[in-house]
């Protein structure tokens, strides 16, 4: 069977910006000119068949739409003659040039908000119709939003050419932080349930591989993805018949899709060979234990406990400490758990799990009523309703038994 | 079609405890029947939108003279009651339609099954922007 359109167009989109980026240099109406020749294609391709030269195809329309947009502004401008544009170069096919655009979309000027949205445009090869369903938002709106992100990368200088070696380390870690962005967004947005919306989750999974095509040995890139991969594997198994929250410990395993398990757990094992040590591979390595656990109460806590004093000591993120301690409750006992949940407790005045943890493990030490109270807590400040309705239903359970 | 927002407050109208302290099966009973009003709303072309607010204690209220500093409260608030939970934005043929769906809302049954009474405000739409029109 031949690659549907839909996932032809996404998959040349990046390419075919690339060379018009490339040769005309303006990234701001380049990326309005594919976005235009994608939906033609869209709609030509769908009608026609897609054309022997797909890629041929796509340049050839959206050179035609920037050279109109050209001569218009042109017009608006009253010059008499048409900006001239460079002659066309030999098409110059680089595999760098993925690297290239989600360095300039995930530029740190932007906020992670709009890097996500410019990414899944400019990169992904998303309308904006498309990317602005999966943020509850008009078309209006995210467009706008789309092109005030690509005025503020403009203003900042930015080139379409990699910063030299010292930073670009710094700039992959912005992209990282924008697929990781992208990908949690996918769990924890309030989007009602049974919309119709793009899958934020496989679109972050389809541009980290992406990503990897230019940065194969990369650990980091190898871990994010098999921190995506891991986690979008229970996905199945995540949410029951009405949408509610199911927990990691109570979830049907035989529901986790074993592929991804088995790749992510793969590209985890690798990453972790690189001598590297950074922050997705060790999450990833966390989601790999538990996912490598063929039941809740196989799962390695000794080892995930381990893990998680490492991330700590590479984040020095206290909400990493909250985990850490539902690991040292399992290993050591709740009382230890709690023990540490007070140490922590400064750091997160007012964050809803912080509550959430202290009742699992007051639940676990058998302090039903203080558990309640707490899961109660939790609810008040929860921030999307599934997790509201997971934390209220804990509470009213441990009431009422 | 003429629009309505439904509200619902934390209302201190209904002397019943808090969901985290109901019989689970009430309260699955409770979400299940706002869930199939909503479904039914969808089916039938009336909802517009609808948004559920976090708790009032992540409410915050803003108050600002133009000079100084804006005055930022936090919660909890002790007028809690006085807050707004979320609202139904719904486009329909009659006030009647606006006034059984919110009727709906009121009667979504509480503790025991026994419908939960609580006040639920209709207010008609005057004027609506939305970044798309």
């Amino acid at each position: 069977m031949s690659e549907p359109i839909e996932d032809l167009l996404r998959r040349v989109a990046p390419q075919v910006l690339g060379v018009l980026v490339r040769r005309y240099g303006d990234f701001a109406a380049a990326e309005d000119a594919v976005q235009e020749a994608l939906i033609v294609a869209a709609e030509h391709w769908t009608r026609d068949g897609v054309p022997e030269h797909p890629h041929a195809w796509l340049i050839r329309t959206a050179t035609r739409k920037l050279v109109d947009e050209h001569r218009a502004a042109a017009a608006r401008r009253r010059r008499e003659e048409n900006v001239a544009l460079e002659p066309p170069a030999a098409p110059v096919p680089d595999a760098d040039d993925t690297l290239r655009l989600l360095v300039l979309c995930c530029h740190p000027v932007l906020s992670p908000a709009s890097a996500v949205a410019l990414t899944l445009r400019a990169v992904g090869g998303l309308t904006t119709g498309e990317i602005a369903s999966a943020f509850l938002v008009s078309e209006t709106t995210m467009g706008t939003r789309i092109s005030r992100a690509k005025a503020k990368v403009a203003e900042a200088g930015a080139q379409f050419e990699l910063p030299e070696p010292d930073e670009r380390g710094r700039r992959v870690q912005a992209v990282l932080r924008v697929l990781y962005v992208m990908f949690t967004e996918a769990h924890t947005s309030s989007g009602g349930a049974g919309l119709q919306r793009v899958d934020l989750a496989a679109e972050a999974i389809r541009l980290t591989r992406l990503l990897r095509t230019a940065l194969p040995d990369d650990p980091e890139v190898m871990g994010l993805l098999a921190l995506q991969l891991l986690t979008d594997a229970r996905r199945p198994a995540r949410t029951g018949p009405d949408g509610e929250l199911v927990p990691l410990a109570e979830q049907d395993r035989t529901r986790w899709d074993r592929a991804a398990i088995v790749e992510g757990i793969g590209l985890a094992v690798t990453a972790r060979r690189a001598g590297v040590v950074g922050e997705y591979q060790l999450q990833a390595s966390i989601a790999a234990v538990h996912d490598a656990a063929p039941t809740a109460a196989d799962t390695d806590w000794a080892q995930i406990r381990t893990l998680y004093e490492l991330l700590e000591r590479v984040t020095e993120n206290p909400v990493v400490t909250l985990n850490r301690a539902v690991a040292v409750a399992m290993t050591d006992g709740p009382e230890a758990g709690l023990a540490l949940l007070d140490e922590v407790a400064p750091k997160l005045v007012g964050h809803h799990r912080l509550d959430a943890v202290r009742a699992h493990l007051l639940e676990e030490a058998g302090e039903p009523e203080a558990a309640a109270r707490h899961y109660a807590a939790a609810a008040a400040r929860a921030l999307n309703v599934p997790e509201q309705q997971y934390l209220t239903m804990r509470a009213a359970r441990l009431r009422t038994r | 079609m003429t629009r309505f927002m439904i509200l619902t407050k934390y209302d201190g109208s209904v002397d019943v405890p808090p969901m985290s302290e109901w019989d689970p099966a009430d309260m699955e009973a409770h979400l299940e029947c706002l869930r199939s009003l909503n479904a039914e709303l969808v089916a039938n072309g009336e909802l517009v939108e609808m948004n559920a607010l976090t708790g009032p204690d992540l409410a915050k209220i803003v108050t600002a003279d133009g000079a100084g500093a804006p005055v930022v409260t936090d919660g909890p608030f002790p007028e809690a009651k006085e807050l707004l939970a979320g609202y139904q934005m719904v486009d329909v043929e009659t006030e009647e339609r606006a006034l059984e769906i919110a009727a709906a809302v009121s009667a979504a049954p509480g503790p025991g099954g026994k419908p939960l009474g609580q006040h639920i405000e209709v207010r008609q739409v005057m004027f609506t922007f939305s970044a798309d029109v």
